[in-house]
C-alpha cells in the first residue's frame, strides 16, 4: 500500500540526498579538492540529456512507432563522434573568453552584441518552455497515477483538481526553490556549479538503474526473456503488424533522418547540454572518455525501451492506459509497489536533473544577456555607482528561475495535454536547432557577421513559432483550429502544417526543413551582404583561429586607450565582491612578478582585457564590455587597424615559414655561386696564362724572323751563302709560327667542343705503319734506329683517322727531338688486352723527372729551362694529343725516370668509340 | 600530420560511417520480418551496429597516436 504521504516523503528524502551531495561537492571544491574533476563524473553529468522524455516518453513513442524513438539517441552518438573537432574548439573558445552561456557564446562571437545575446536568450527561453512543461507533466502524472495505487487510472480521468491537488504547480514551485538553493547560492566568476554537477551525475545513475530495473523486471520477470516477449507479441494479430517489419522506420526514412539531424543539434545546443558539456567542464581531456562513455549510457538506457513498450501493449491491450506511463503502470499492475516507487524516483531524478540544469543555464542567460544589458544602459538607475552588485545579480537569477518554471507550468496548462511527451520535447529540440548555423558557422567561418546571425536566428525562430508553436496552441483550443485546417485567412498555401503545400512529412521534419532553409539562408545572405565592424572582425578571428592563439592575452592586442588600475579594481569588486576581486588582482600581479596591492599596476591593454574577461565570467561578455568601457577611455580601433593587427598576426607565421625557406634557398644559391665563382677565377687565370704564354711563344719565332730580315735589309752585302742560310731560318721560323697558330686554333676548337670529328673504324696498326713510313726520311737524317713491334692483327677502334695520325706524329716527333743525339733509338709497340689496344712510344733520351710527368701534358709546357734552351716545340702537341685520346675514351700517360729515356703510352677502347 | 589532426579525421570518418549505418538504404535492408535471437531483426541490427560504433569511438578516443 502506497500512501500519498509516503510518496511525498520519499520524494523529499531523495531531493534532500541530492542537496547533501551538492553541498558536499561545493565544500570540497572550496577546499580545492574537486570531486567532479573526473571524466566519469563529466560523462555522467552529460547524461542530463536523458530526461523524463527518455524515462517515460521513449516507451510511449516505441508503442506507437517501433524504433522511431531511437534517432533521438543515435543522432547524438554521431554528433559526439565529431566532438573531437567541434566541442574541443568550443571549449577552448569558451575558456579563453570566459563564456558563461550559449547566449554569451553567440553574442561574444558576433562582436559582443547585446542585441544578439538578448535574441538568443528569448529564443532559448521560449523554445525550452515546452521541454520544461514536459518534465512537469511527467512528474505530476506519475505522482497522480502512483497515488491511485493499486488502481490504475489515467490522470485525465481523475477529474478536476483543486489548487491544492494541482501537482504540476507544486512540482514547479518545489523545483524552483530547489534550483535556487542549488544554483544561486553564491556568484562564481567562472559560473562553475560543482555541487550541481555532482548531484546531476548522481541523478544519472539513479535514473539508469531505475529504468534498467523495470526493463529487467518486465523482460525477465513478467516474461521469459526477449524471445518470449517478442514471440507473444507476434502471436497477437494487432501487435504482429507492428513487429514484422518494425514500424517507425517504415513510417518514413525522411522523418528518421530529420530526427537524427535534429538531435545532433540538440546534444550541442540545448542550453543545459551546453552548460554541462562546456561551461561546467573542468578539463578538456575529459572529452576523451565522454566520447564513448556517454553514448554507451544512451545505449544502455534504451535497450529495454521496446520490450517495455510491447510488454505494456500486451498487458493493457484495450488502450485504456497511456503508453507514456507503461514504465510506471507495469510494475503497479504486477503489484510491485517498491519497484513502482523506484520508478517514480527514477522519473523524478530524470525530470529534476533536466529542470535544475536547464533553468540555471537559462537564468544565467536571462540575467547576463537580457536583464543586465538593459539595466546597465538605463542611466537613471545609476548602477554604475552602486558599490556591490552581487546581490542584484543573484536576485535577478532567482527571479528568472521562478519565472521560467512558472512559464513552463503555464505552457503545460495551455498546450501540454494535447501532445505525447516526445512530441512536446521535439518542439524544443527544433527551437534550439536554430542556434546551429550561428554557432557552427561562427566557429568555422570568419565571414559570419552579426547582421547574418541576427537575421538567421530571427527567420528560423519565426518559422518555428509559425509551424510548431502556433499549431500546438491551436490544437489545445487556444487558437481557432481552422488556422490549421484552412490556413490563415483561408490561404491554403500558408497552412502552418503544410507550408507552401509541402506535405507527406511529420510536423517536426516539415518545420525543420522550412526553418533551416530560412535560418541558414538569412544567415549566409546577411553575412555576405553586410561588412563586419572592427569588433566583429576581431571576435571572428579570436573564435575561428582559437587554436592559433596563445593564452588569454590574445584579445589584449586589440585594445588602445587609457585606464587606471584602481578604477578597474573597484569595477571588479562591485560585481564580484572584494574577495574575488582581490584574488583576481593578486593572481594577475603574481603572474607579472609584482605584489598586489603594494605594487603600482600599469593599467595597460593586458590588465583591461583581464578585468573584462573576469567580469564576463559573472555578467556576460556584452555587459562586461559596456561596464569596462564606462571606467576606461577607449580609443576605438578602426576596422582597418583591426584587420592590420589580424593580418599581421596570421601573416607573421606564414612569412616566417617563407623566410626560412627563402634563406635555405639563398644559402644553397650562395654556395653554388661561390663554387661557380671559384671556377671562373680559375678559368680566368688559365686564360690569362694562356694568352701570355701564347704571345710569348708567338714572339720567339717572330723575333728571329724580324732579326734576320732586318740583317738582310740593312746589309745588301751579305753573301749568297749567308743569305741562303738566313732565309732558311726565316722560312723555318715562319713554318713554326704557322704550326703554332694552327695548333692554338685546333686546341681552341677541341676545348670549346666545336671540333669536327670524323669517326670510322680504324686499324691502329696501319696508322702506326703509315706514320713511320712518312717520318722515315726524318729518322734517316737524324740517324735514329726505329724498332716497331706490331702484332699480326689487332681489333679496330672507332676514332678519327687524321686525328690519330696527328697523335702518332706528335709522339714520334717528340721522341725524335728528345732521343739520344748520338745513338738515337725509338721503339713503337702495339698490343691488345682487356677490351682495348695500347700504343707505347719509347725513346732513349734524357727522360722526364717524376714531378714533370703530368706537367708535360699541360699547355705550353716546355721541358727544360726555357730561358737557356732553345724551344723544341710549341708545347701544345702533347696537350692536344691527350685531348684527342681522351675524347675517344682512352687514356695517355708517360713513364720515365730522369736519364733513362721516356715511354709515352696511350690506350683506346676497342668497343664502340665515344 | 599532428596527433590531433589524425584523431580528428578518424572521428569524422566514424561519424560518416554512422551516417551510412543508420540511414536509408542500409536500414531498409534490415527492416524485414523475422527475428534474431528472438529479437526483431531491425532492433537487433540497430543495437549491434550502435554498440560497434561506440566501441570504435572508444578505440580512437583512447588511442595514443
Amino acid at each position: 500500500m502506497l500512501h500519498e504521504t509516503a510518496i511525498v516523503l520519499t520524494a523529499f528524502v531523495y531531493l534532500g540526498v541530492l542537496f547533501a551531495i551538492a553541498y558536499y561537492a561545493d565544500e570540497r571544491a572550496d577546499a580545492g579538492r574537486s570531486v567532479i574533476a573526473s571524466p566519469y563524473i563529466y560523462s555522467l553529468s552529460l547524461a542530463v540529456y536523458a530526461t523524463a522524455w527518455t524515462f517515460y516518453g521513449s516507451v510511449g513513442r516505441a508503442a506507437s512507432d517501433g524504433v522511431g524513438f531511437l534517432p533521438i539517441y543515435i543522432g547524438p552518438t554521431l554528433m559526439i563522434a565529431l566532438w573531437w573537432v567541434v566541442l574541443r574548439k568550443i571549449l577552448r573558445i569558451s575558456k579563453q573568453n570566459r563564456i558563461t552561456s550559449l547566449a554569451d557564446f553567440i553574442a561574444s562571437r558576433y562582436g559582443k552584441s547585446a542585441l544578439l545575446g538578448g535574441l538568443v536568450t528569448v529564443i532559448a527561453v521560449i523554445g525550452i518552455l515546452p521541454y520544461i512543461s514536459l518534465q512537469l507533466k511527467a512528474v505530476s502524472n506519475s505522482f497522480t497515477i502512483l497515488v491511485q495505487y493499486p488502481e490504475i487510472v489515467m490522470p485525465a480521468k481523475v477529474g478536476a483538481l483543486s489548487i491544492r491537488q494541482d501537482t504540476a504547480l507544486w512540482v514547479a514551485l518545489i523545483l524552483a526553490a530547489f534550483t535556487i538553493a542549488f544554483g544561486t547560492r553564491h556568484l562564481d566568476a567562472a559560473e562553475h556549479h560543482q555541487g550541481m554537477v555532482a548531484a546531476i551525475a548522481f541523478e544519472s545513475l539513479v535514473k539508469l538503474l531505475a529504468f534498467l530495473a523495470v526493463g529487467v523486471f518486465v523482460t525477465f520477470g513478467i516474461y521469459d526473456g526477449f524471445g518470449d516477449l517478442f514471440g507473444r507479441a507476434a502471436a497477437q494479430p494487432k501487435l504482429r503488424a507492428m513487429l514484422t517489419p518494425l514500424e517507425g522506420v517504415a513510417g518514413g526514412y525522411a522523418n528518421w533522418v530529420w530526427l537524427t539531424i535534429l538531435s545532433m543539434m540538440a546534444i550541442m545546443f540545448l542550453p543545459r547540454q551546453f552548460q554541462v558539456a562546456v561551461i561546467e567542464n573542468v578539463d578538456e581531456k575529459h572529452i576523451n572518455k565522454a566520447i564513448w562513455l556517454f553514448p554507451l549510457y544512451m545505449l544502455a538506457i534504451n535497450v529495454f525501451v521496446l520490450p517495455i513498450a510491447f510488454g505494456g501493449l500486451l498487458r493493457f491491450p484495450d488502450g485504456s492506459v497511456d503508453a507514456d506511463t507503461f514504465v510506471l503502470t507495469l510494475p503497479m499492475a504486477e503489484k510491485r509497489e517498491f519497484l513502482a516507487l523506484l520508478v517514480f524516483i527514477g522519473g523524478l531524478s530524470a525530470a529534476t536533473g533536466m529542470v535544475i540544469v536547464e533553468t540555471i543555464a537559462l537564468s544565467t542567460m536571462v540575467c547576463n544577456d537580457l536583464v543586465m544589458p538593459v539595466l546597465l544602459r538605463l542611466r537613471r538607475l545609476r548602477l554604475n555607482e552602486r558599490r556591490d552588485l552581487t546581490g542584484l545579480l543573484l536576485g535577478i537569477r532567482r527571479g528568472a528561475i521562478v519565472l521560467i518554471l512558472l512559464l513552463g507550468y503555464l505552457y503545460f496548462k495551455l498546450a501540454g495535454e494535447a501532445y505525447a511527451l516526445v512530441s512536446i520535447g521535439l518542439i524544443s529540440f527544433a527551437a534550439v536547432a536554430q542556434f546551429a548555423p550561428a554557432i557552427l558557422g561562427g566557429i568555422f567561418w570568419k565571414g559570419g557577421t552579426r547582421a547574418g546571425a541576427l537575421s538567421g536566428l530571427s527567420a528560423g525562430f519565426a518559422v518555428w513559432l509559425y509551424t510548431l508553436l502556433l499549431p500546438a496552441l491551436a490544437r489545445s483550443g487556444w487558437l481557432p483550429i481552422g488556422l490549421l485546417d484552412q490556413g490563415p485567412f483561408g490561404i491554403e498555401l500558408l497552412k502552418p502544417l503544410q507550408l507552401f503545400g509541402l506535405s507527406g512529412l511529420d510536423q517536426i521534419s516539415h518545420a525543420m526543413i522550412w526553418s533551416m532553409i530560412a535560418n541558414i539562408g538569412a544567415y549566409v545572405i546577411g553575412s555576405l551582404s553586410a561588412s563586419p565592424s572592427a569588433d566583429e572582425h576581431r571576435q571572428a578571428s579570436l573564435f575561428v583561429d582559437v587554436f592559433k592563439q596563445t593564452g588569454e592575452a590574445g584579445g589584449a592586442r586589440f585594445w588602445r586607450g587609457t585606464a587606471s588600475a584602481p578604477d578597474l579594481y573597484s569595477l571588479l569588486a562591485r560585481f564580484l565582491g572584494t574577495a574575488t576581486a582581490d584574488s583576481a588582482f593578486c593572481e594577475y600581479s603574481g603572474a607579472k612578478g609584482l605584489d598586489w596591492p603594494d605594487a603600482r599596476l600599469i593599467a595597460d591593454a593586458e590588465l583591461v582585457h583581464y578585468v573584462e574577461v573576469q567580469l564576463a565570467g559573472a555578467i556576460g561578455a556584452a555587459s562586461a564590455r559596456v561596464m569596462v568601457a564606462s571606467v576606461v577611455k577607449e580609443e576605438a580601433l578602426t576596422i582597418d587597424e583591426v584587420r592590420d593587427i589580424l593580418d599581421e598576426a596570421s601573416q607573421v607565421v606564414v612569412y616566417s615559414h617563407k623566410l626560412e625557406q627563402k634563406s635555405r634557398e639563398l644559402e644553397a644559391a650562395t654556395a653554388e655561386l661561390r663554387e661557380a665563382n671559384k671556377r671562373l677565377t680559375e678559368l680566368d687565370r688559365l686564360k690569362d696564362d694562356f694568352v701570355s704564354t701564347v704571345t710569348h711563344e708567338l714572339r720567339t719565332p717572330l723575333t728571329s724572323i724580324r732579326a734576320f730580315t732586318e740583317i738582310l735589309l740593312d746589309d745588301p752585302e751579305v753573301d749568297t751563302e749567308q743569305r741562303k742560310k738566313f732565309l732558311g731560318i726565316i722560312t723555318k721560323e715562319a713554318e713554326r709560327l704557322t704550326r703554332l697558330i694552327n695548333q692554338v686554333l685546333d686546341l681552341a676548337k677541341i676545348e670549346s667542343g666545336k671540333a669536327d670529328w670524323v669517326e670510322s673504324r680504324v686499324d691502329m696498326k696501319e696508322v702506326i705503319s703509315d706514320t713511320l713510313a712518312a717520318m722515315d726520311q726524318l729518322f734517316r737524317e737524324k740517324n735514329i734506329k726505329i724498332e716497331a713491334r706490331l702484332p699480326e692483327k689487332v681489333s679496330t677502334v672507332t676514332v678519327d683517322l687524321d686525328r690519330m695520325i696527328q697523335v702518332m706524329l706528335n709522339l714520334l716527333s717528340n721522341a725524335v727531338k728528345f732521343c739520344d743525339s748520338a745513338n738515337g733509338w725509338i721503339e713503337v709497340a702495339l698490343s691488345e688486352r682487356d677490351g682495348g689496344i695500347r700504343v707505347d712510344v719509347r725513346d732513349n733520351g734524357r727522360g722526364i723527372s717524376l714531378e714533370d710527368h703530368e706537367a708535360v701534358f699541360s699547355k705550353f709546357h716546355q721541358v727544360g729551362d726555357t730561358l737557356t734552351d732553345k724551344p723544341h716545340g710549341s708545347g701544345l702537341g702533347l696537350h692536344i694529343s691527350r685531348q684527342i685520346v681522351e675524347h675517344f675514351g682512352g687514356r695517355m700517360w708517360v713513364e720515365s725516370t730522369l736519364g733513362s729515356g721516356a715511354r709515352f703510352s696511350f690506350t683506346l677502347p676497342t668497343g664502340a668509340g665515344a | 600530420m599532428s596527433e590531433f589532426e589524425s584523431k580528428g579525421q578518424r572521428f569524422v570518418a566514424l561519424c560518416m560511417l554512422g551516417m551510412v549505418l543508420f540511414n536509408y538504404p542500409i536500414l531498409a535492408l534490415f527492416n524485414v520480418s523475422g527475428t534474431l535471437f528472438g529479437v526483431p531483426v531491425l532492433y537487433a541490427y540497430i543495437f549491434i551496429a550502435w554498440a560497434a560504433l561506440i566501441a570504435l569511438m572508444a578505440l580512437v578516443a583512447e588511442s595514443r597516436s
